[in-house]
């Protein structure tokens, strides 16, 4: 049980009258690197919000770390979870933007120990000394003054992945990591992932780089419109998808 | 290629342009700008002599009042009444911008309303009727609505007329800042309210290190502006006979009968404060700018000079 990071049952939300998430079903394994894939508008960014309660689940649960997400269950009754509950159940978890989302009015030193010194309340001198660390593994070393806006897109990417790891999770979500960047800025930060993935992170990575999946993914998942299509062994998939969806998707964007 | 760019023995030019001509570069004499600056510095002369040669303004009256210590207690007054409602009001203009934003429509309805209320009458009317409050309650009770009473006073005793001109004045602003401060607020990204909650933020948290600092910068100019339109405003409460700087001009005057003098001494102290003021934001506007690489605009020495500089086209255009 110790083994299982996240357990997803019949995992549904809408927005509106539109069904994004349609019952997914996902079991991910500690040290394993999951990468989703699938057309937009399938639900994949979706599912990795719900993770960390960015969305409200509107059928099915989730746990992390044997927790369920979003709601405890007391008495033998199921209650919501307090503000301050939901908030320290998302400090576990790691998430990376497509947009970065870098506090443009804070340096790259204070985007880091901003989270570690606020919500976890650690000394000042343990959390400067623990980024000033992340930021030589990400290689920005020399940036530990400067401003995002200064920062390019691969640059600001690495500060971010430094900034979500500052708090010490237990498993890192990706969404669309490499999506907003310009095509010779996407290697610096899927190497960062890659050394990651390699030092035994869990992480669940929704991605267009089909070859990062191959190379690094112990699993891939295909999503399409809302349910998880196939799942397997990312070069089983990519060589010889199963499903004629994941052939239609493959075939255009290999 | 190279054709294209240099004229070379094989191929003959056959236009009639001087090429070596073309790489001088013509000057530029900003005529237009030179004779605009003429007329305009001609007729501020002619404003000038008539403000020293007109024996009306009574330019030592202004000087004797400007430095006398009654205006100076008038003035120590307006700058009390600038700076607390200006405070009531951003506190005010702070909850109800929170308010509006608010997911409960009762409060923010409210809220609107509230809004409505203060900024379509006018600040001289609310003054008034914070003046004749005791006209509508008589009394003020604190205790349970409809229940016991803890505590009663006659409205005359505690709403003073510098009270009833923090309230209008403060509730006022608040109308007006409330907007000002939910334009800020909206302008920053949602993503990074979202990443502030994924490391754990608690609400309280983003708004008061995430969201209100990038608000900030939206904030800040407008509410220096509103502060410099207070310390004016602020010369309304002379109909409550609040002795702040204007009614304290008035007094003398109605005495003297030096009317001109004295409301050009209260003029040059308003200006006077208005110019500390804007030096102030500037200061205030710079700090909330970093991060942003957006430099706040400057009037220095190099700016003057280059508008007038006689001087050569590449530079002009690589300014």
């Amino acid at each position: 049980m110790n083994d299982i990071v996240v357990e997803a049952r019949g995992v549904v939300k809408n927005f509106g009258a539109l069904n994004v998430l349609k019952g997914i079903d996902l079991t991910i394994a500690r040290g394993d690197v999951t990468c989703i894939i699938g057309p937009s508008g399938s639900g994949k960014s979706t599912f990795l919000r719900c993770i960390n309660q960015l969305e409200t689940l509107d059928g099915g649960y989730i746990l992390v770390e044997g927790e369920p997400i979003g709601v405890k269950v007391k008495n033998g009754r199921v209650h919501l979870q307090s503000n301050a509950e939901v908030a320290r159940s998302r400090a576990n978890i790691g998430m990376v933007f497509q947009s970065f989302n870098l506090f443009p009015h804070m340096t790259v030193l204070e985007n880091i120990c901003e989270a570690p010194l606020r919500v976890k309340k650690e000394s000042r001198s343990i959390v400067k000394n623990r980024a000033l660390k992340l930021l030589d593994r990400v290689g920005l070393s020399s940036k530990a003054g400067s401003y995002p806006a200064s920062l390019s897109g691969g640059q600001q990417q690495r500060v971010a992945i430094a900034r979500a790891l500052a708090m010490e999770p237990r498993l890192m979500l990706f969404d669309e990591p490499t999506s907003a960047l310009d095509p010779e800025l996407v290697g610096e930060v899927l190497d960062v992932m890659r050394g990651l993935a390699e030092g035994g992170m869990t992480m669940i990575v929704v991605t267009h780089e089909m070859g990062f999946a191959r190379e690094v993914g112990d699993h891939l998942i295909f999503m399409d419109d809302g349910y998880v299509v196939e799942h397997g062994n990312p070069r089983t998939v990519l060589e010889s998808p199963q499903h004629h969806r994941t052939q239609q998707f493959l075939a255009k964007v290999l | 290629m190279s054709s294209i760019n240099t004229p070379t023995d094989e191929l003959t030019q056959d236009d009639a342009v001087d090429r070596s001509l073309l790489l001088e570069r013509p000057r530029q004499l900003h005529i237009a700008r030179w004779i605009t600056a003429g007329i305009v510095l001609f007729l501020v002369f002619v404003v000038a002599h008539s403000l020293i040669t007109n024996p009306r303004f009574e330019w030592d009256v202004v000087f004797g009042w400007f430095a006398s210590e009654r205006l100076f207690t008038g003035l120590l007054r307006t700058l009390q009444l600038t700076i607390i409602s200006m405070v009531v009001g951003i506190v005010i203009g702070v909850a109800l911008a929170l308010a509006r934003l608010s997911k409960n429509i009762v409060v923010a309805a409210v809220a609107s309303f509230f809004i409505w209320l203060f900024r379509g009458v006018p600040v001289f009317v609310q003054l008034l009727f914070w003046g004749f409050i005791a006209a509508i309650y008589p009394r003020i009770i604190i205790g349970v609505p409809f229940g016991p009473e803890f505590f009663s006073v006659d409205a005359n005793t505690l709403i003073t007329p510098f009270l009833a001109a923090i309230l209008g004045l403060g509730l006022n602003e608040g109308a007006y800042m409330s907007e000002i401060v939910r334009a800020g607020l909206i302008s920053v990204h949602r993503g990074q309210t979202e990443a502030a909650n994924a490391l754990g933020m608690r609400n309280l948290t983003v708004l008061r290190r995430i969201v209100l600092p990038q608000a900030m910068k939206i904030i800040i100019p407008p509410t220096g502006n509103q502060t410099i339109s207070m310390l004016k405003t602020t010369s309304l409460v002379s109909v409550l006979a609040f002795p702040e700087l204007l009614y304290s001009a008035q007094l003398v005057y109605s005495a003297n009968f030096k009317t001109i003098p004295l409301l050009i001494a209260a003029s040059l102290w308003y200006l006077l404060m208005t110019s500390i003021l804007s030096i102030g934001q500037y200061f205030i506007e710079r700090h909330y700018n970093r991060g942003s690489g957006r430099p706040v605009p400057k009037w220095d020495r190099e700016r003057v000079i280059n508008a007038f500089r006689i001087r050569n086209r590449t530079q002009e255009t690589s300014k």
